[in-house]
């Protein structure tokens, strides 16, 4: 009987530990278990991306709707493309929605905020928009201080 | 003139002797990890032995990990409102309690409440084992202490310190939450969100998860080999007992500097 709790407990023991460590996945890591089947994505093209990075968020009216999920170079151009995904419950973004990196406070990281247009037409899996708005990299707005207070 | 020499040589002579002992012992302990760990796995005779063993060592040890845990998690919520607050982002509350649970308090105090609680057990248990001749009783039967004794608690250790530490680092994070959200007014949705933003379950989780899994196997071997190797007299225990909780300690905070830099080292 005593070896029969002594079981009992320690199996208890090991439960709690995979529960914690699910736990910890889910609730603390934020390791999303949606699948990709309610996500679509859209392409953007941005001159300058200052510090966005994968997994970044994608929000509108500051509400998130969706991630940074791949970030790579046009070779041809030589712009930065940012995929992202969108939330399937978002799916009537218009075409000529309009997208900016911003930050979050003023040390905090860049993620990607859309503004929504007025065509009728809506995005669609693969889209390009079009309205893009870099990041403000600060050593540039100081340079074009600079420049135009030389000018004066 | 050969006695002179004689008397120079010997302060050398004794160093060297230490050194050789030092080595000695640290070959002993590892042939002594080394031969007690094969284990014949799930259904085997020593099974049950090592459900005993988990129960003594890890069920028994969850009061005294689960209270520190959230007292550990209050005080860095705590402490890091204060701190944060001064630089008005009180919302990054929860990635720092919870990052440094993950990363460093989780595995460390979690071994060190551990050393204390079932490492000095361990040695004082196998120790009163050897004072009062079980142990060679066994070797006269034929039965290998090491395997007997030994191995169940080492494989016990191993299996119980990274789920004593994962429990550590939750309820430290939710006694974070508790402070900061209920207690300080830090929005809860930033706590938890700003959280996950930043929480890597590979990079955090499961890094840590592999340190608590070195401390667990560290802590057991030295307490297991010193309660294995100590004086069979009453003194001989209690200096066993002190030497474990020392050297555990030292060794943990040591291994947890190198493991540190090596992880960091490889992102």
């Amino acid at each position: 009987m005593r070896t029969r709790l002594m079981e009992l407990a320690v199996g208890a023991f090991i439960v709690m530990g995979i529960i914690a460590l699910i736990l910890m996945a889910l609730r603390v890591s934020g390791l999303s278990t949606a699948d990709a089947g309610d996500k679509y994505t859209i392409k953007a093209y941005f001159e300058n991306l200052g510090g966005l990075t994968e997994r970044g968020k994608v929000s509108m009216s500051g509400v998130t709707i969706g991630r940074v999920s791949k970030i790579y170079l046009d070779t041809e151009d030589y712009v930065a493309v940012v995929e992202m995904e969108i939330n399937k419950s978002m799916s009537t973004l218009t075409t000529d929605t309009s997208a900016a990196i911003l930050t979050a406070g003023l040390l905090g990281e860049k993620y990607i905020g859309l503004t929504v247009g007025a065509d009728i037409d809506y995005l669609e899996d693969g889209g390009v928009i079009e309205d893009t708005q870099s990041a403000l990299v600060l050593e540039e707005l100081i340079g074009q201080f600079l420049f135009n207070s030389a000018e004066d | 003139m050969v006695a002179l020499i004689d008397k120079i040589l010997e302060p050398i002579h004794k160093l060297g002797l230490f050194a050789l002992e030092r080595f000695q012992a640290l070959g002993r302990a590892g042939l002594f990890l080394i031969s007690s760990l094969s284990w014949g796995g799930p259904g085997s005779a020593g099974f049950k032995d090592l459900v005993i063993q988990i129960y003594s060592i890890g069920v028994r040890s969850l009061s005294i990990i689960i209270v520190a845990g959230f007292f550990v998690g209050m005080v860095l919520g705590l402490q890091g409102y204060t701190i944060l607050s001064d630089f008005g982002s009180q919302s990054a509350l929860g990635t720092m309690v919870s990052l440094t649970l993950l990363r460093e308090l989780g595995p460390v105090v979690t071994a060190l409440l551990f050393a204390g609680r079932a490492g000095s057990a361990l040695t004082a248990e196998i120790g009163l084992m050897k004072a009062t001749e079980q142990i060679s009783a066994m070797e006269m039967m034929g039965v290998d202490p090491l395997k007997r004794i030994i191995t169940p608690r080492l494989w016990a250790g191993f299996i119980a310190m990274p789920i004593l530490a994962l429990l550590f680092s939750l309820v430290g994070i939710w006694g974070g939450a508790y402070v900061g959200i209920n207690m300080l007014g830090v929005d809860e949705g930033s706590y938890w969100g700003n959280m996950q933003a930043s929480v890597e379950f590979y990079d955090d989780v499961i890094k840590g998860l592999i340190k608590s899994l070195v401390f667990g196997l560290v802590v057991t071997w030295i307490a297991v080999y010193q309660g294995f190797n100590s004086m069979p007299t009453s003194e001989g225990i209690s200096k066993a007992t002190t030497q474990t909780v020392v050297l555990a300690s030292l060794s943990v905070l040591g291994l947890d500097f190198i493991l540190t830099a090596i992880m960091l080292g490889s992102v």
